[in-house]
């Protein structure tokens, strides 16, 4: 067959059809054939699932010996109502639960600082003050049983330090605890801007955690690496994708540097993917991410052991591609990017409701969004065969697209010194900025389309009910935590203060210490403020 | 009135998030759209907003707001305008703000509040005509 007629042909047929790009800017061809493949062998470069380089998945068995964790957000302002929230997803079959935080907490702030009002409790994130907080979230959960995902960062040494102290006092042994830290700040100074501390006290504070889990909490994850905030930021699955991986490597790096054996710490290592609108190239990223990790770990890191191999990764379908306008087309958007999630082999998996380019999510459209995942679960057929786009030309070609593209960054990530050189440069802010412009730009010229956003709009907003948080929450809240502050004891509560502050100041592991202080009654602002005070403050250069 | 008046505009990220997507892409368009932006940078306080606004002499100030806190923080940064003699530099603003929000805010004295996925040029003529027309009617 005379391939170039061929093409010219169907370049014809196909002209002005669909997007010819997607969303990492890759020209798309209208048909993919073995050329597109050559040089790929199959045994060496995609193999089988479960196996090096594990593109085809982490597992052997995949979703035909368990499911995918289907991991709904069980946060609400209030720790009494998150926690009914968190009942009633697992009573609906949800098997793991992320909790976010709300914008005090994020940003290291109890619920009485000035900084925190009109915040607290809003923003889907609940208000951690005290262990009795967590006391309050975690009430009748079987911490053994449930994972729970603290999708919390700057503060996560002393939400860790909750955990344990409330396992510790319903006797739960350490070494069961199950679920995940998100703990990744490098993100943080690249996209979601929830930092406090310079990069090297933060990073100092992510390997106490880490080192402090594998000792005493093997089963747990203490960082999830995670795309997802670049990409809500603006960053395109190809960013996502190479700076994601670059931090990982860089935890690794770190890890290493500390003395702590690469296979001692990186089976624990977790990642966290977006899934966009075009479902073949989130397959491709999730594949591309596999080899990519399972490449550099065996052969760049030296690691010996498979599981330190393994790219494990949790999904969260795309937040920022929900219109507000004409909100039900978001039922659909989500259920495409779910299935392209399955179909890419995700471990877990978090489907947004429809009404979340407004608020946080009623009850009905968070059961719509659980729903969604059920039904792709036993409906459509993707968990039943594993990969199953696996030997596919394009899925292949744009697999190994993917992964070279992303050994372009990351020889330009190396060249600028790495990448917390890279963050002190604003050179991943830049590029993501670049990117969030761009997109917009290909929306308002019209070289992409979103359904109801920029064609197929409608004068009339469609009028969905929202949820709405109880205005007296945050006097409540406020008013509680200050009994609280004058009720303990004071000469303790100083005592473990200068115990966290010396510690910050040496080298010694700091989880020892914030559990001690967390029990005492120290609050997370507190705590924070301590170590602000040994670490010093963060401040970015603001660029648009 | 010169029509070529080249209007100043503050952007702001007020409160704790750092979700500030919108906030550098409005930043650039008005920038593009060639008048003189400020960008606050993050985690504003309404005192902050206020007395960059009053130093750098802008003709109005835009909040990018996705934490839900919107109802409290405009409300702050419209009355410290007023204490503080500015009321006459325009507020607007955007972000997740639901539409029975809306008009309660602009009845508060809010110019206009743009939703996730406002066209930026539709954020250019609004500045452009509100402002333009406000200084034109100011100076004669």
């Amino acid at each position: 067959m005379p391939q170039d007629k061929t093409a010219d042909t169907d370049r014809e047929r196909f002209a002005g059809v669909g997007p010819v790009k997607n969303l990492s800017g890759f020209e798309i061809k209208p048909l993919y054939g073995p050329e597109d493949i050559k040089g790929t062998e199959f045994e060496r470069d995609v193999g089988l699932p479960g196996q090096y380089p594990y593109v085809r998945g982490v597992y052997s068995t995949m979703y035909r010996g368990r499911p995918w964790t289907i991991r709904q957000l069980g946060s609400l302002g209030p720790p009494g109502e998150a926690n009914k929230r968190i009942r009633q997803l697992v009573d609906m079959g949800a098997t793991g639960i992320s909790i976010c935080l709300d914008m005090p907490t994020i940003m290291g702030r109890d619920s009485d600082d000035p900084l925190a009002e009109g915040e607290v409790g809003r923003c889907g994130g609940v208000a951690i003050d005290t262990l009795q907080d967590v006391r309050e979230v975690l009430a009748g959960i079987e911490l053994d049983k449930i994972s729970i995902n603290f999708v919390s960062n700057s503060q996560s040494s002393v939400i860790l330090a909750m955990f344990c102290a409330l396992a510790e006092e319903r006797g739960v042994p350490w070494d069961v605890l199950t679920g995940t830290m998100q703990n990744d700040v490098l993100k943080e100074y690249q996209a979601q801007k929830s930092y406090y501390f310079p990069p090297r006290p933060s990073m100092r504070l992510i390997l106490d955690t880490l080192s402090f889990c594998m000792r005493s909490l093997p089963r747990f994850n203490p960082i999830s690496i995670s795309g997802y905030h670049l990409a809500s930021a603006g960053a395109s699955p190809l960013q996502e994708l190479a700076f994601t991986l670059a931090n990982g490597f860089t935890y690794v790096e770190e890890g290493i540097n500390a003395g702590m054996p690469v296979d001692d710490f990186a089976p624990r290592l977790s990642f966290f993917f977006k899934a966009h609108n075009d479902v073949f190239e989130n397959v491709a990223k999730f594949r591309a991410a596999r080899r990519l990790w399972a490449r550099t770990m065996k052969g760049k890191f030296g690691a010996k052991n498979p599981s330190s191999w393994r790219l494990r990764v949790h999904t969260q379908t795309s937040g920022s591609s929900l219109t507000a306008q004409q909100m039900e087309n978001n039922i659909i958007r989500t259920t495409l990017q779910a299935f392209s999630a399955v179909m890419a082999g995700t471990q877990s998996l978090h489907t947004n409701a429809f009404d979340e380019a407004f608020s946080v999510p009623t009850p009905q459209s968070e059961r719509v969004a659980l729903r969604t995942q059920q039904i792709i679960l036993h409906e459509s057929g993707a968990a039943s065969t594993i990969d199953p786009l696996a030997g596919s030309y394009y899925i292949e070609a744009l697999t190994r697209q993917m992964e070279e593209a992303c050994e372009k960054y990351f020889q330009t990530i190396a060249d600028m010194g790495g990448v917390i050189a890279g963050i002190e440069k604003g050179y991943f802010q830049r590029e993501i900025a670049e990117s969030a412009f761009r997109y917009q730009q290909s929306l308002e010229q019209g070289e992409r389309i979103v359904v109801g956003l920029n064609q197929y709009t409608e004068e009339e907003e469609s009028e969905i009910r929202l949820r709405e948080l109880d205005s007296e929450f945050e006097r409540n809240k406020v008013a509680a935590l200050k009994k609280f502050k004058e009720d303990r004891d004071q000469d303790l509560l100083r005592a473990k203060g200068e115990e966290l502050r010396e510690v910050c100041k040496g080298s010694d592991n700091v989880m020892p210490a914030l559990i001690s202080a967390v029990k005492a009654g120290m609050t997370l602002g507190e705590a924070i403020g301590h170590m602000r005070e040994i670490f010093g403050v963060y401040r970015e250069q603001a660029v648009f | 009135m010169n029509a070529t008046k080249t209007l100043r505009i503050l952007i702001a990220k007020p409160g704790l998030d750092g979700h500030d997507r919108g906030a550098k892409v409005v930043a650039r368009a008005l920038s593009n759209a060639g008048m003189e932006v400020i960008y606050s940078g993050l985690h504003q306080t309404p005192e902050q907003i206020v007395n960059a606004a009053i130093d750098e002499d802008v003709d109005a100030v835009g909040l990018s707001i996705l934490s839900g806190a919107h109802n409290t923080i405009f409300a702050r940064v419209l009355q410290l305008l007023k204490e503080k003699d500015a009321g006459d530099i325009l507020v607007f603003g955007g972000g997740t703000i639901p539409k029975k929000d809306r008009a309660p805010l602009e009845a508060m004295g809010v110019g206009r509040v743009f939703i996730p996925g406002t066209d930026t040029r539709d954020i250019v003529a609004y500045l452009q005509e509100t402002l333009q027309t406000r200084s034109f009617s100011a100076s004669c």
